[in-house]
């Protein structure tokens, strides 16, 4: 394997192999995909950070950028960095994918530009004016019925049950089954990975999820007028065929709840341990939306995602070949000083725009209005009932590949 | 560099300096003016950069997109016939002066 063995190796003439030159490439002992790197993953990100533009992962054989600009500058040129070949390790034109692939996530353009626009425009600022006070009702409705019971796990409780309570039907999915949902999105982002123990054991468990999505995502199962209707009504219209739609909506089905739930997660999370900026929430509760979006910078539920070179390039005056997978470090960009004040502060006033925790570019989060919506409405109905949220026992992380967040955070609400 | 004056709904005026070949949005953003969110960065997906382009310069900032059509379609404020999204407005030399009404809202 090129590359390993190269572990704090900087200096001049140093290997070079398959046309890339590492010389200038600083090789890291570092595995951003083991418990003890997600447990605390900020020292480890600003090394990787300070390391250079880019840096090798040697354990994986895969390049990475953790700054701003050069994350940002791969987001944006689909180009050379395609999406066809996976944005998980695997390389797809070397491994069979574990699932078909998708028509939106993994495709580059001209195949993604038709997709995609399929999606944006079934989940567009338009349709979001519609659900609004459906999804606001909801919010209100969620935070009366915990305030009642008081104390209660805001992971299972408040942030998956919200966005459980709303999403599910806003796609138009039948009430059985539900409970495939979470494992199901789980498995998609632990598959990103590396072929760890979380990603072999989520792909040994996959079958009951993975059949039971396949099946939600047939036109007869889906209500009318949901999301999932309105994809399948573009086949109609002859911007899709049969056979992509029901892939289409498995695209809302992977990536449209458990990013949610990690984000409320998160934002529930900050408000909690900052109290001054909880406070700055309760006396403005139009802050409600930017809270939100500040937590997805400062937590960034979506760490990771790779892209693979499709020919050699320079990246930060770095040279890297052709084929290569470069994995991009979402959280370590949103936390940059060289692009964010104070990177490690919440601050809920914050200009969050520019941030990359939905992405950038072409393939950033088709669904993030999505996220937004509900973010917003759920902190602003907390703020506007709730006088104060104290964590009242252990917080426990919730281990994935791909995804940041917490398995458990015991809180207690005191009601205004 | 090209100038951008950037009205607020109040009435007050705030004039920025931008890169040729920025985008409005982005010289806003690089300057801190509030009323422009700019949520998706320029991604085309949110509709949070809404600008009424001037009478004497809606000729001037190029067409509206097809993409940039429908998402005007769910702008938190009004649609008025200056409507554009201002990451699609790129700055070029001649459109120093250029004048953007910031609307009332844009969530």
């Amino acid at each position: 394997m090129v590359g390993t063995g190269l572990a704090g190796n900087t200096g001049e003439g140093a290997h070079e192999a398959s046309g890339r030159a590492l010389s200038d490439i600083p090789g890291l002992d570092i595995d951003p995909f083991a418990i003890e790197y997600f447990d605390d993953p900020f020292p480890v990100q600003e090394t990787l950070r300070e390391a250079g533009p880019v840096v090798h992962l040697d354990k994986w054989s895969v390049y990475g950028v953790a700054r701003y600009a050069e994350v940002y500058a791969v987001l944006n040129d689909p180009a050379t960095f395609c999406s066809s070949r996976g944005v998980g390790l695997s390389d797809f034109a070397k491994e069979k994918p574990w699932r078909p692939p998708s028509l939106i996530l993994e495709a580059d353009p001209p195949a993604h530009t038709r997709t995609r626009a399929v999606l944006s425009k079934v989940l567009s600022p338009a349709v979001m004016k519609q659900i609004r006070d459906r999804f606001a009702a909801a919010a209100e409705a969620k935070v009366d019925e915990l305030l009642a019971i008081s104390s209660f796990d805001a992971v299972t409780d408040l942030a998956e049950a919200y966005p459980l309570s709303v999403f599910p039907d806003a796609v138009g999915l039948k009430q059985e089954g539900r409970e495939h949902l979470i494992p199901y999105a789980g498995l998609v982002f632990n598959a990103f990975g590396p072929p760890n123990e979380l990603r072999q054991t989520a792909i040994e468990r996959s079958a009951p999820h993975q059949a039971y999505v396949q099946e939600q995502c047939q036109r007869e199962n889906l209500a009318p007028g949901g999301f999932g209707a309105c994809i399948h009504a573009r086949v109609d219209s002859g911007d899709i065929t049969a056979t992509e739609a029901p892939l289409l909506v498995r695209s809302l089905l992977s990536a449209g709840l458990d990013t949610t739930v990690y984000g409320i997660g998160a934002a529930i999370y900050c408000l909690a341990r900052f109290q001054g900026e909880w406070g700055r929430l309760r006396r403005d509760p139009a802050l409600a939306r930017n809270a939100f979006e500040e937590a997805v910078r400062f937590e960034s539920p979506v760490q990771t995602f790779f892209r693979t070179t499709t020919r050699e390039v320079e990246i930060g005056g770095c040279k890297v070949g052709e084929g290569e997978k470069i994995l991009m470090f979402l959280g370590a960009a949103n936390r940059d000083p060289r692009r964010w004040a104070d990177p490690d502060r919440y601050d809920i006033t914050r200009k969050t725009s520019g941030h990359v925790g939905f992405g950038s570019g072409i393939h950033m989060c088709v669904g993030q209005l999505v996220a937004r919506l509900e973010g917003e409405v759920m902190l602003a109905a907390l703020a506007r009932k709730v006088a104060s949220i104290e964590i009242t026992g252990p917080v426990k992380r919730r281990y994935n590949n791909t995804l940041r967040g917490l398995d458990s955070l015991p809180v207690t609400l005191k009601p205004v | 560099m090209p100038t951008i004056t950037f009205i607020h709904p109040d009435g007050r005026a705030e004039r920025i300096e931008a890169e040729t070949g920025d985008s409005a949005m982005h010289a806003a953003i690089v300057h801190g003016l509030d009323g422009i969110v700019a949520e998706c960065g320029g991604s085309l997906v949110c509709a949070t950069c809404h600008v009424y382009v001037d009478d004497a310069w809606i000729g001037r900032v190029g067409a509206v997109g097809d993409d940039e059509d429908e998402l005007l379609a769910g702008a938190a404020a009004e649609r008025q016939a200056g409507s554009r999204l201002s990451c699609q407005i790129k700055i070029a030399p001649e459109l120093d002066g250029l004048v953007l009404r910031l609307p009332e809202r844009q969530v």
